[in-house]
Formats: C-alpha cells, structure tokens, sequence
C-alpha cells in the first residue's frame, strides 16, 4: 500500500531537479570537489541550488483512524502525534502512557509482532532519546511505529511480557544507549562484553573511542585501533 | 495466550531443578569455537544427563558496530558495509538497504533495474538456502549434500562475479538503481542456470527427504508453534514451517514482486524436518520467479535520476525485505545532510536466534546442533 502513494510523490524531487541541472552551470567546477568529502558544508556552501529538495521533501500528514482517535479519547494529549510520513504511520506518545498504549495496541488492535525496538539519541535536547517500537499486525496486514522521548537516566517500560521478542532488542538497546527498562526479565549487556564502559551508539561517543582499560585487561594490547 | 508463553520463556534457568534420579546437573559451554554453531556463538546448556533443562546465549564476538559506522559514512558509502552483515545473502542485505535510501528520497528504481534486482536476489536466495542445506546436513551427519550444494551454487557465484565481479560481497546494486547493465548473455546463462538447477532439488531431496537417519534426527525436534514463533519475532522459513503463511514478498511488495506469480510454502508442524521441506520449497519458488523475470525482463534505463551528492530530506522510514532468513530491515533517520543521522538494521538472524531457547528446552543435546542449524543464523549478522 505505502507504495501507490509513492509515484505521486515521486514527482515532487523531480521538478525541484530540472532547476537545479539547468542552474549549476556556474558552480559546476566546485561541485564535483565537494562531492566526495563528506564535508557537508562546503558542499551545502557551493551549491544553493541543491538546497531545494529540502523544502519539497515530504511532509508529515495527519494520520485519522478509529484506531487513533480512540487513543485520542482516551489518552488526551498524551499522544503527542499521529501522522504518515511517505505513507508509514507513527504515533509519538508520552512516556508515562507508552507501556499502556503498547498493550493495548497488542491486546485490543491485534499488533501481534513487534518487529524492533530501537532508539535514536538527539544530544541537544532536553529529552535525549527518542525510542522506537515498530509493530505489525499479522490480522491486518499493517506496520506502524510509536515512538516516545526520555530523558538521560530515564527507564522505559519493558514490554517484553508483551512480545517475548522485545527481551534481545530492549537489551541491545540498553547496550548500544544506556537506556534502562523497567519489569525486563535480565537486563545486561549483549553484543558488547560485559564490564565495558560507555554506550557507543551515544552521539558523543566518538568513532575511534572504545574502553581502552578493558583491552588492555582482556586482549593484552595497547589499542584495539 | 500470552500468560502461558511469557511464563514459559522466563524460566529463571539459574534455580534449582529436580533432575532425574537427583543426578547433578551439567553445565557445557559450547562454543564459541565449534564447528556446528556456524560462526562464533557461545551456548551455555544446563543439562540434565542428556536432557536441555536451558540455555543462554553468548554473542557479540563478531560486533563491529555497523550502526556506528553508518553514521559516520554518507549514504553512498555505506552501501558496500551491508554486505558483510549477512555475507551469504549479501545481495538481499543491499537491496534492502537500497530501498530504504530509496523510500527517503523518494526515487523509485526504473523497471528494468528492479527485473534484475529480482533475478539477482532470488538467485541469492538460492545460494543462501544452498549454503544452509549443505552445513545443516553436516551437521547431522550426512557429508554428501555439503558437496552437491556446493557444486551448485558455484554456478550461481559465477553468475555475480560475472555481473559485478564479486562473488561474495557483491555491492551489486546502488541508491536509484544498479550499477551495471547485465552483461552479454546474462539472461541465457540465467535460463541455462534454472534449467540445470531444477533437477538438482530433487537430488538433494532424493538423499535426505526418505533418509530414515535424516527424518529421525529432524521429526519432532525443535518444535515451535505459530503462536510462540510470532510472540518471539520469529520470521523467514522458520515462522512459514509453523503454518503461518506470511511472506512480506506478498504481504507489502516491494521492487516489483507483485508482478510475479509465486506461492508462499508452509509446514504444519514447525519441526526441523519442515523447514527443511519450506526451504526446498522456497528454492523451487525462487526458480519460478526467476524464470518470469528473465523472460519479462523490460528495456530501459536501470539508474533512476539520483543527484551525486545524496542529501535525503528530513525524516525516517523503516523498510524491509524478506531476506532469505527472515525480515530484513533497515531504520534510517535522516537530518538532511549527507550523512545518515541513524540506522538501524533488524536483522532476522538476531531475532530468529532467540528462539533457540524455546526450541531446545527438553531436547537432547544433540537436537541443539540440529536447531542451530535449522535455523540458519549467520554470525556476522546477529552480531554486526
């Protein structure tokens, strides 16, 4: 379904497109050199014309159902949002409400998969991370996602007596960001070891940066670099 | 429902058991150097004589923070860094990620890139159930399969280096397209390949389908319920051998699948022997698609008009595939610049390898080689 909606939409790039092959005549001779660094600022500096796509892109609609607007009644503004993006639904929902609304999505709206459980970290804002839970519905045929904002230090609710599937995704989470979750069965590390330090999904958690003092316990060298 | 699952799969396996004749009871690390868990996984079993009373899984020692590394790459340039997740179904894993750029910048590839997406990928699925079916049947004890998948998927191998010149990690496609036209005589090789491969399923299955020792040690072993395979993410082959028929081939197309006429396989036990039989199934299926699309194959550009510099608007989406393991899916938040602000992979492997506990519990310890097998993980992924 989400994909008739995309032809439509799919001129809009276009148009902005013809403009910008015509116009970069004059700045064409910066524009390769700016391609290949992922400097963006030079790139975005040298060529005004490419800004374009970013006003045209696509905007988040209004997303009306039954099933939102009940959530509506009964939650208030407790739900942030609920809009289409390209076609693919979301709800931005307080903290305090998730794990209500999550089991009722499961137990009520036959949102029998949850399909991922993964977060994003904005450092700049007062509520850093912003947690993802992407569901299906086998019955219905359709995916949406709910999304909530925590602070640093801030546990989530664990939904994994929910979805048994949530146990690996909430401690992957816990692992890559540090966020905590609430009622989880053994909360610890996963992919990385278990006495490392640091979160390294964390945006100021650099690329090169790792647990220097657990190499050198564990792998006996210097650097891992 | 979800009261007598949840129960079920929190056992605390650390407690006290009773064990029979009050033996004591074992503790067996397995791995992460065995040569049955396909890669590097630790196993901790708690065994009762021969009996599973639980496991825990160890992971993480292929972790090469794929996510992290995605951030600090542009787009373009991660595009090869997904290969190596899934390196046996390397194809899929691109396509995937292809789509999800794709659907952010709102480009569509054109038909003819599509036609070859499908033919490659389904070939891909091939060479990945082939992959499977060869150690799996190590694993059990029967040596000849390995060899006569091998055998054959060599055949597929030289199709992509062909095509792109990799046979493994095969960056095959690009963000709007593929990269490369087919070459002279793809479709004739392609068409000489189904014609070759067709028979060869019932060779395989002539060795192991009747093969009392095979159906001995797959029947009834590591049984998992539609129910309990949905309540735990389970997804690919091993959700459709428990009777669910769900296919996101089907479910949500994508890349031209709804044009093609295929048929989503299901078992009704959800035993190993079943999805044995869904993956045999699935190569059979895989063949048919592969014969429409080479024999439909459009004319036309194969790169949809992408600027050089990819600078996707604002926003998120999620997209996936079926993988040849499951559902593949990519999360991308993009903040307008050049570079990716976060992805996500869900990778099927990681989720479907949590089922192992539910699987084992009560098996003997060697069905817990068996279900590592039937369950087709690839280390690279589940850890990234």
């Amino acid at each position: 379904m989400p994909d008739e909606t995309k032809p439509n939409q799919a001129t809009g790039p276009q148009q902005p497109a013809k403009p910008a092959e015509t116009k970069p005549a004059e700045v064409k001779p910066a524009a390769p050199a700016a391609a290949k660094p992922p400097a963006a600022t030079p790139a975005a500096a040298a060529k005004p014309p490419a800004a374009p796509p970013k006003p045209t892109g696509p905007v988040p609609e209004p997303w009306d159902s039954e099933m939102v607007s009940g959530f509506k009644r009964r939650f208030g503004s407790g739900i942030r949002e609920a809009s289409t993006y390209v076609g693919q639904k979301y709800m931005v929902v307080d903290a305090s409400i998730v794990r209500e609304v999550l089991q009722l999505l499961h137990h009520d709206e036959q949102f029998d998969y949850c399909v991922d459980v993964t977060a994003v970290h904005y450092p700049k804002r007062e509520r850093q991370f912003d947690l993802v839970w992407i569901l299906y519905s086998f019955p219905r045929n359709e995916r949406i996602r709910v999304k909530t904002q925590l602070k640093d230090g801030e546990a989530a609710p664990s939904v994994a007596a929910i979805w048994p599937t949530a146990d690996w995704l909430e401690r992957e989470v816990f692992d890559m960001f540090g966020i905590g979750f609430e009622g989880h069965p053994g909360l610890k590390r996963i992919l990385l070891p278990d006495g490392w330090k640091g979160h390294p999904l964390r945006k100021d958690y650099p690329i090169l940066q790792q647990d220097t003092e657990w190499v050198k316990i564990n792998l006996g060298i210097e650097s891992g670099q | 429902m979800t009261e007598a699952t949840k129960s079920g799969f929190y056992e605390d396996i650390s407690g006290d058991h009773k064990t029979f004749l009050d033996a004591n009871e074992l503790v067996l690390n397995m791995g992460p150097q065995h040569p049955s868990t396909h890669g590097v996984l630790r196993v901790i079993l708690r065994l009762d004589g021969e009996k599973v009373l639980g496991t825990e899984c160890i992971i993480g020692y292929l972790h090469r923070g794929v996510e992290k590394i995605a951030e600090n790459r542009t787009y373009t340039m991660f595009n090869p860094y997904v290969d190596r997740m899934d390196y046996v179904a390397a194809v899929s894993n691109g396509l995937g990620y292809c789509l999800a750029v794709e659907k952010l910048l709102n480009v569509e590839a054109p038909p003819r890139a599509a036609y070859i997406r499908v033919i490659l990928t389904e070939l891909n699925r091939i060479a990945s159930h082939q992959l499977w079916l060869g150690t799996h049947a190590l694993d059990i004890g029967a040596m000849t399969p390995l060899f006569y998948t091998f055998r054959d998927r060599e055949e597929i191998l030289k199709i992509f280096e062909k095509y792109c010149g990799a046979r493994l990690t095969t960056h095959a496609f690009r963000i709007g397209g593929c990269a490369y036209e087919t070459y002279e005589g793809f479709e004739q090789e392609v068409k000489e390949f189904l014609k070759f491969f067709t028979p060869k399923i019932a060779e395989y299955e002539q060795l192991l389908t009747t093969n009392r020792i095979w159906v001995r040690r797959t029947r009834n072993v590591g049984l998992i319920s539609g129910k309990d395979a949905i309540a735990l993410g389970v997804t690919g082959p091993v959700l459709r051998a428990s009777g669910v028929k769900w296919d996101i081939r089907k479910a949500q197309p994508y890349s031209m699948y709804d044009k093609f006429d295929f048929e989503i396989p299901t078992g009704e036990n959800g035993d190993t022997y079943d999805r044995y039989l869904v993956r045999l199934a699935e190569m059979r299926q895989s063949i048919r698609i592969i014969d429409q699309a080479v024999n439909s194959i459009p004319e036309g550009p194969i790169m949809a008009k992408v600027p050089k510099v990819l600078k996707p608007p604002v926003g998120e989406v999620y997209v996936s595939i079926e993988a040849p393991k499951g559902e593949l899916g990519y999360f991308i938040v993009s903040d307008g610049s050049t570079q990716p602000y976060r992805v996500r992979v869900r990778p099927p492997s990681f989720v479907n390898l949590q089922a192992l506990d539910v699987m084992v519990r009560g098996q003997l310890v060697a069905d817990v080689v068996a279900v590592i097998g039937t369950l087709d993980i690839v280390l690279g992924e589940v850890d990234r």
